[in-house]
This record gives structure tokens, sequence and C-alpha cells, in this order.
């Protein structure tokens, strides 16, 4: 498929505040992409015409409940059918920050044998309690089964800021051993906090933003098509988004959110048209 | 509260009542101002009285909370618009605003200011047929009785300012003036603890412009006694819109649309409330003036008018703020010489049981009044149902000049427009007698590493960092300049947004001002913070300045207070004249008082720069070893005000002054050193001064820097190391500079006071030589960041 058939849609809800930086990121690569309403996805049915889904950042429906809780309800009810095949027909979708919530809510992610009725795991208040805005490095984990991660070298450290005050990955206690056996087995753990140097951050603030299970700043589905994290990479797409660019000289560079969207886009290319 | 003879209650199945204002005594006139909880005076009510009679009947409380509304100083700004006499009654000013704020750009007369003083917020041209729009806020009443939401509901009020002129909002600012964290004296009833108040402002800012999405980019925070009682909030929000999109032009047959939140009994009588001081009862009496926010509506509004916009559905837009309905439908229809019929049923309401005037001056959250023509009605309603937002029609515009207000099919307010928006002139009696202040006798500290440290870990200067993290800087994805920088988070002069994205061209925003001074004399305060607010944007490369003023003073009906507010506005005047600096906006918030007395006189001043390429931008740390430093601007024995005298238990005589005559063409040679790409790191000296902007600079930067006392240019009166360092003399920078560009730099300074003062080195310390030689300052870098990252783990 050439770029520019490439077609990206980011949905968005009341609240969701994310998607027109995001949107921004991906037409730099050359390839459509549009901020769609949820009502009016609703109405219109028409996700399959989508080479990828995102569900961007924000505060959707204000985040009561649980942050991501009532979107994701809202996804399931009104969009279930479509969504689930969506993505069991391996076509992407990223949730970012306010996105991987949605993701985790809607039970897309773990995902461990398809989409789960009710959520696997849970992102929540921050270790130390509040939000948090700053940047952090994360690791690229996976073995090259996440198509959001596939341009990304292998245990490249990047850096990208993250924004929220519920982004604490979690799951019941005495499943985290085998939990984290699982997502080892089916290449699911994509980026990890740690420290500049690739140490992993061992849930240290602020290296750890938020105090999650084993460094985990985001995953995949096992299929790889599936990805959530809490960090932005929308927001460390150019050079100049960096917090000390005037440092570094070449405003005009990008930033490593870039590789993230790269991957993707190129793994549609790729794709030669069997979307 | 109901008298026998002063208000007769209607038969209606509603509330309303007449009021027998036409057989009141002055006494009575008085008595239903207050028992109203209008807040008008007797020569205003009066004037009220006259029209009544003339129109052979009693007004509706409707129409009085009405008029109330629209006459308070916080609407109307009646001492910014009135006349200040001298304690005899001789004429001194005709309208401070007139005479000093606006008369300043009507002189400068500026192309690129689009629209000034005439909207919610100021506009001028960007780029390609695109503008900004700022506007500041005060939120300070609301915040001392409900600091989180009184903050929250300040940010979504500026934001929905921005709204107010078609804009899209893309960055807003907050400065927070608090009372010391550590007060352990009694507090009277009803005032709050600092700490308390500081958690919850800092929170309400942060919910707000998070949860809509908005970055907080740039702002300041200031503890002094006198903030106490009466916590400072200031909200700023900058927009953008293309200009031919703009559209002010109501008529008659348009239709009034309500968008956004229902309307219910939160925020009755705000502005009353903000136009009266504190007191130990307002907890009790004013905690319904504070609103409820939800930055959630206030996101889905946002998209939508920007839609409407878009598709040029309107034709007129405001906000509803102070005043609620009352004000907004009579200031749209006032604006467009037009008249309005509104019926108050139409109004979505959050209860049952709410009274008609309660509705129409209701100042709940998240609400817009638009006007749209018949024909386009139906599509814009269908804009706000795609975005799950509530818009009602609720009136139309009409030919002639009346407001006429309908409940239930009965005519609740009938008004004239003009008779509305001409109330008698407020005259306020000024005096000014320079407060008795001398200059300390500091005997020099003999080690002054001890003293810098001091300064770094103190409230007014300690790292900012852990508040600022708690606020999105950077969603959008557009902040170029973040608010904190290099390695170790320095503290930014100014924030840039780069809003368009195929272009390089950015929005340079910064603040300035400087409270203690005020306490010496209100203008050299004022001056000061104009020159911080110029030279903090020219310091990360912001050029062509507008300014906006927002006053925070003590009641304007003790002379005094208005004395010392006459001064300000004066330099207002002759500073913006000659930086060439027009006023876009502004706003004053006066009856800071409580009963701990009144705030310290409080001008916080903000600059909008732009900057022509955003990849030319300077940060204030510092970049590399062995770059040169130079110290541009003189150094005066400066200290009364200062955070140096402060830490001495002084106030001081000496206040900073500006020398205009060598500011100028300095912030302009600066400027052009920038853009000419000359400087590596640059920042302002403000608070601390020469010591604090080089533990600054070398602490974030994470190099080295190496200073001497003796090459720095100074009066002859300045004769002492720590006056050099600690002075906190006016336009100052501190400028890093590569060898390769010494000569051109200089050349571009060469008629300025600008002086290489030193370097920076790659050890990792801080090292000061003094006017003798000697070393006076010595330190490591982390022990530097130590002190500066201190405040906020005490507490």
């Amino acid at each position: 498929m050439k770029r520019s058939e490439i077609r990206v849609c980011v949905l968005r809800v009341g609240g969701t505040n994310c998607d027109a930086e995001t949107c921004r990121a991906f037409t730099d690569l050359g390839v459509k992409a549009e901020t769609v309403h949820m009502n009016d996805m609703v109405e219109s049915r028409n996700l399959p015409s989508y080479s990828a889904l995102v569900v961007p950042g924000g505060f959707s429906y204000g985040d009561y409940v649980r942050a991501g809780a009532i979107w994701a309800k809202e996804i399931s009810a009104k969009l279930g059918p479509e969504l689930k095949e969506y993505a069991e027909g391996g076509k992407p979708i990223l949730g970012i920050c306010n996105g991987f919530q949605v993701l985790v809510e809607a039970g897309l992610l773990p995902g461990f044998t398809g989409i789960s009725e009710q959520p696997e795991s849970a992102l929540g208040t921050n270790v130390p309690i509040g939000y948090y805005c700053g940047w952090v490095y994360v690791r690229h984990t996976s073995q090259g089964n996440c198509i959001f991660a596939k341009s990304i070298p292998m245990q490249k450290v990047l850096r990208m800021p993250v924004a929220h005050a519920e982004g604490r990955f979690m799951v019941t206690k005495e499943n985290e051993s085998s939990f984290l056996q699982v997502l080892h087995d089916n290449d699911q753990l994509v980026f990890r906090y740690c420290n500049e140097d690739g140490n992993p951050a061992n849930g240290r603030h602020p290296a750890s933003p938020n105090g999650a299970f084993h460094d985990i700043a985001g995953i995949c589905n096992p299929a790889g098509n599936v990805l959530g994290l809490m960090p932005h990479p929308e927001r460390a797409y150019y050079s100049w988004q960096l917090p000390d660019w005037t440092r570094l000289g070449n405003a005009m560079d990008y930033g490593d959110g870039r590789l993230l969207f790269e991957s993707v886009v190129r793994h549609l290319k790729e794709k030669n048209g069997r979307l | 509260m109901i008298g026998l003879h002063l208000y007769r209650k209607r038969h209606k199945p509603f509330e309303l009542a007449d009021i027998n204002l036409r057989d009141a005594t002055n006494r009575q006139l008085l008595q239903i101002s207050n028992e109203l909880g209008i807040g008008l005076n007797l020569v205003e009510m009066r004037s009220i009285q006259r029209y009544f009679s003339k129109q052979n009947r009693n007004p509706t409380d409707v129409e009085l909370q009405t008029i109330g509304q629209t006459w308070s100083e916080h609407c109307f700004h009646k001492t910014f618009k009135g006349e200040i006499v001298s304690p005899d009654g001789k004429l001194i000013v005709a309208g401070m605003f007139q005479e000093y704020i606006a008369k300043a750009t009507e002189e400068l007369a500026l192309p690129w200011c689009l629209s000034v003083f005439e909207d919610n917020a100021g506009i001028v041209d960007f780029e390609d047929g695109k503008a900004i729009a700022m506007k500041v806020e005060t939120h300070n009443h609301p915040s001392a009785i409900e600091p989180f939401g009184g903050a929250a509901t300040g940010t979504g009020g500026v934001i929905r300012d921005i709204l107010g002129v078609w804009a899209d909002p893309i960055a807003c600012t907050d400065v927070l003036c608090f009372g010391p964290s550590d007060y352990d004296n009694d507090l009277p009833a009803g005032v709050k603890h600092p700490k308390y108040i500081f958690r919850g402002v800092v929170a309400g800012i942060g919910h707000y412009g998070n949860n809509m999405g908005i970055p907080t980019v740039n702002g300041a925070i200031y503890f002094d006694q006198s903030y106490t009682g009466n916590v400072v909030v200031y909200c700023g929000c900058l927009g953008i819109l293309p200009m031919n999109e703009f559209v002010r032009n109501t008529q008659p047959g348009d239709i009034a649309i309500l968008a956004g939140g229902r309307t219910g009994r939160d925020g009755i009588h705000g502005v009353t409330f903000a136009s009266a001081e504190l007191t130990k009862e307002s907890e009790e009496v004013s905690r319904p003036a504070v609103q409820i926010a939800n930055p959630i509506e206030e996101e889905k509004v946002k998209r939508a008018i920007i839609e409407v916009r878009r598709q040029q559905l309107g034709s007129a837009i405001t906000d509803l703020g102070g005043g609620g309905l009352s004000c907004a439908l009579g200031e749209m229809a006032h604006r467009s010489n037009c008249g309005i019929h509104v019926d108050l049923d139409n109004v979505p309401l959050k209860h049952v049981g709410v009274a008609p005037w309660e509705i129409h001056v209701s100042e709940s959250q998240e609400r817009m009044l638009l006007s749209v023509k018949e024909k386009d009605l139906q599509k814009a309603l269908a804009i706000f149902k795609r975005e799950d937002v509530e818009a009602t029609p609720i009136g139309k515009f009409t030919p002639g000049h009346m407001l006429k207000v309908d409940y239930q099919g009965h005519l609740v307010a009938l008004l004239d427009l003009d008779f509305l928006y001409t109330p008698p002139t407020t005259i306020r009696e000024a005096v000014w007698k320079p407060p008795k202040r001398s200059e300390p006798t500091v005997t020099e500290p003999a080690d002054l590493t001890q003293e810098l440290l001091k300064l770094l870990s103190s409230p007014n200067i300690a790292s900012r960092e852990p508040i600022i993290r708690t606020y999105d800087h950077e969603v959008k994805g557009n902040t170029v300049l973040k608010p904190l920088q290099g390695k170790h988070g320095g503290p930014n002069d100014a924030a840039i947004i780069k809003p368009l994205p195929d272009s390089w061209r950015g929005v340079v925003i910064s603040c300035g001002m400087n409270p203690n001074y005020g306490k010496i004399d209100p203008y050299w305060m004022a001056a000061s913070a104009i020159d911080e607010a110029i030279r903090n944007n020219v310091s990360v490369g912001g050029g062509r300045i507008a300014l906006l003023d927002n006053f925070t003073w003590g009641s304007p009906e003790k002379a005094d207070r208005v004395g010392g507010l006459l001064r300000a506005c004066k330099a207002c005047y002759d500073f913006a004249k000659v930086y060439g600096t027009p006023f876009i906006s502004g706003k004053d918030s006066l009856y800071n008082e409580s009963p701990l007395g009144p705030v310290t006189p409080t001008l916080l001043i903000t600059a909008v720069g732009v900057i022509k390429d955003i990849r030319r931008a300077v940060s204030m740390d510092v970049k590399e070893p062995g770059n040169l430093l130079y110290l541009a601007g003189r150094t005066y024995p400066e200290l009364g005000g200062s955070e140096y005298y402060r830490l001495k238990g002084y106030v001081g005589k000496t206040v900073p002054k500006v020398r205009i005559e060598q500011a100028g063409a300095l912030l302009k040679s600066m400027t052009e050193a920038i853009s000419a790409g000359y400087v590596k790191a640059c920042h302002d000296l403000s608070e601390g001064g020469l010591a604090v902007a080089a533990a600054e600079m070398a602490l974030s930067g994470d190099l080295g820097i190496d200073l001497s006392l003796r090459s720095v240019l100074k009066s002859k009166s300045a004769e002492r190391d720590d006056q050099i360092l600690f002075s906190e003399s006016n336009s100052r920078f501190l400028v890093e500079v590569e060898e390769k560009h010494k000569a051109d730099f200089e050349s571009v300074m060469e008629r300025n006071l600008c002086t290489l003062i030193g370097r920076v080195e790659k050890d990792n310390s801080l090292a000061i030589h003094g006017l003798n030689g000697a070393t006076i300052v010595e330190v490591s870098l982390v022990k530097l960041r130590k002190a500066w990252k201190n405040l906020w783990r005490k507490s």
C-alpha cells in the first residue's frame, strides 16, 4: 500500500485532547490521518475502512470511575463487534496514555486469550501519588512481535514524556509472576521504564513516573497489533519538542517518538494493500 | 430579608418581587443595596431611583439585580473608568484607564494591534492572517473561600474569554501569590491557612488545564505575608484564530444561543463578592458565589465553537462570566446597537426552584453565548449536539435598545440598555504619601556563599519543579521552550509555543511582578514589572512585545490605596510608551482586603512576544565549557525590596529604578544578538540578582561558572560585593557567548553597557571573585542544586 493510501483514524470523545498532535505525527509521515468523533463513528460504522485505529490521550469523560473506564464501556457497547473483528483481523490499534487505559479497560490488552470481558490488569494511581508531567526513558524490550516497534532496534533506549495521574500498570499480586511469564512467552512486553543508561528503573521515581509493576510502560497483545503505552510518542516526534533541544544543536531533526509511528506506517506499507 | 414596605412579593407561581425604590429614603436605598447583595452606593442607587421614577414604576428584583451586576466594580471597572480627585475635591485624572493604560496604546498606534481593550481578550497579529489573543484574569476571592474550585474556575473563565473572541486556546499561564507556607500566627476567623490554600489552588489550576488539554506553560509563585488573608490567583490564556473568521456583528433578528453547562444556584453574586472586602462572614455568605468546575464540558464547548467559527455560522460570541446572563446578554446587544428579548424558561437548569433573578445572574461555569442568524440556527445547534453539548436558543435580538426578559409568560425585566451601560461616574479620592522607609545598615556577611545558598532555598527563589510537574506543560506538542530547562529543570525566563504546524514562528509568553517593591513605591514596582516581563521575553528571543496589565489592589474606597494605584498606572503609561510595548488587555481586581489588612499592591505584567524562528530560541542553561559570560546592564546598589533584604528581615528604601535611556537600547541590542545566533544562553537578572542568576544557569546546565565582580559595570556607589551580587537593578542579563562570536556579539552590543565578566567552566562549581580579587563565592553545583530544590521537601 502506498503511504498516501494509508488512512489512520484517531478516535475521540469529550475530554480527548491529544488527537491533533497524534494526527500531525502520522501526517508528517505522508499518510492520511483524521480525528473522528465517536458519535460519527457509531453512526457511519466505517471503522473497517481505516488502516489503523488510534485511541489518543486525554481525559475521556473526565476519567470518572477509573481512567478510561467510561469510554471503554462505550466502545464495547457501541462498537464491540466491529472492534473485535478489527483487532482479530490484525489491524493496528494504538492506545496512548488515556488510550492505553481505554484498551486495558476494554479488555484488548493484555488480551491473552482474545478480548477479555473483564479487564485483566489496571493502570492504577501513580506512586508517588499525583499528576506527573516529565520526560522518561523507556527501553524497547520486544523481540519483533509488536508492529509498532518493528523499526525500533532491540534494547534501544527511547526518551518520551509522560503526563498522567493514573499510569501505574498493575495486576493482582498473586498473578504477578505468571502474568509476567505469559507476557514474556508471547513477546508482549514492549517498553519498560529505565534510567538514561538503560538500566531498569526498578520502580524508583522519577525514572519510573508511576511505580508500575516490572517498570511496564507499554505492552502489546499476543498478536502484536494492539499496543498501549503511557508515554506520549507524539510529543517526542520533532526534536524541538525535546526538553533540552537547545543544548543539542539541530532543531530540524526528530525525536524518538517518531520511531513508533514510522514502524506502523512501514508495516502497513509492506502489507501491500492486503488490508 | 423581605422587609414590610421595601419589597412586595408578586403573586406568581415563582419568586418575583417589586422593590419599592421610588418611596425609599437614602438610608433605605442603601439598605436595599445591602439586602439584595448588589453592593451599589448611594449615588448609584439614586440614579436607579430616578430612572424608575421616570418610568412610573418600581423595579423588579430581576432588574435591580441586573443593574447591580452590570455596575459592579468587577464588571464595569468603575474605579479605572471613574474620576480620581484629591482630598480637596480637585480633579487629578478623568479616568486612569483612558489616561494611562489605553493612552499608551493609542499613542503607539501599532498596526499589529488588531483589537485592544474591546473584547474579552486582546488580539494581535501573528502570521498570514492568523492572530493571537491573550487574556489574564484574577480569581482571588473565590480562591480564598474555596481554593480548588476558585482556582479551577479561574482557569476555566479565562479560557472562555479566549473562546469569547473565537480563538482556539493553546496555552495557559498562572501567577499565584500566597501567604507564607510556614505561617504560625493565629488566623482570624474565616481566613484559611496559606498551606491549605496553596495546595488547593495549585491542584485547581492543574485540574482544569490538564483536563482540557491546554498546556500551562508560564507562571510564577510568590510568597508574602500580605497575601495571608487574601490569596492572589492570576490565570492567563493564549489563543490563536484566523482573523478572517472573527466576527462581531449581531443584527436584530439574530438568535441568542446559550451553550454549554446548565445554569444553577452556584456562582450567585460572584461579581459583588469580588467587589467587596473579605470578611469573617465571607465563608458563609459567599460560598454560593464560588462556581463548580467541569473542564470536560468546556473541552466539548471549545470543539463546538471552533467548528461554528470555521463554518462561519455565528454573528457574535461572548462568554458567561461575571454577572452571568444578565451581563452577557446586555453586553452583546449593547455592543451591536440592538435590543434583546430573552425568555428565561428556555435556560436549561441544573435543578428546579431557581428564581428568575437567580437564573439571570448565576455564574454557573462552562457557558457561552452566541448570536446566530436565524438561517444558520439549526446548523449551529447540530454542531453542539455532535459534541454532546447542550445548546438552546433563549432569545432574539431586536431593533431598539431594550433588554426584555420574560419568565413563564410574565415580563420580569424591561431595561433601557443605554441606561444600563451609563452608570453614574464614580469618583474616588486619592492620596499618596510615600511610606516611611529607611535603608537598613547591613554589615557585609563574611560568608557570601552561605548567603547565596540561603537565597536559593528561599520561598521566592527556590525551584518550582514539584509544582510545574503537576501541570501538563506540553500537551498539544507545541511547547518549544518549556518552563523547566537544561539538565536539571532550570527556571526558564519565558515559554515559547509553536502554534502553526507549517511555520517556524513562535509565540513568547513571559511575566513580571515585583510586589515587594510596591511597599516602597508602586511607581517603580510597576516600572520594574514591565521591565522584567519584557526582559524575560527578550531573554529567549522574543520581540514585538505586547503587554497585559493585571492590578490586584486594596479597596478603592480608601484614598491611600488609590494614591498608590495612580502611581502604578502612571508608570504603565510612561514605560509602555518608551518601550514601544502597547497594552492590549488587562483587568483590575480591587477590594483585596481581609481582616489581616490589604494585599501589598500587586501588578502583574504579562508580555506576549513573537520569535520569527523558534530554532533561534535561547534557553537559560549554560551550554559549553569555555564560553564567555557577559553581564549586560549596569548594577546599582538597589537592594530595597530585594530578596536579600527580605532574608535579613528588611524592606529598605533603594527600590530598583528603570533607566529608560539605557534600557531601551540594551533590549534592542539583545534581541538583535539573539536573532543573529550569537547567544548560547541568556538569563534575566531578577530576584536574588547576579549571584542567583549565575547559580541558576550553572546548576541547570550542569557546568561550572567563574565570574569576577571587578568587570561588572556598576555605579560608583556600589562598593560592596554583596551589593553587586544581590542587587536587583533592572534591565540586566547574564549572557553566554561562544568565543567565535566574541567580536560579533560585542559589536552588536557596542553602544551598550555590557562587559565580559567570566566564563563557563568544565569543573562542577560556581566561583565568584570579589572587587578586591578574593574568591567570595565557591560552591559545588551539587550543593547549589540541593539548596535550590530544598524548599518543597520541608513542606
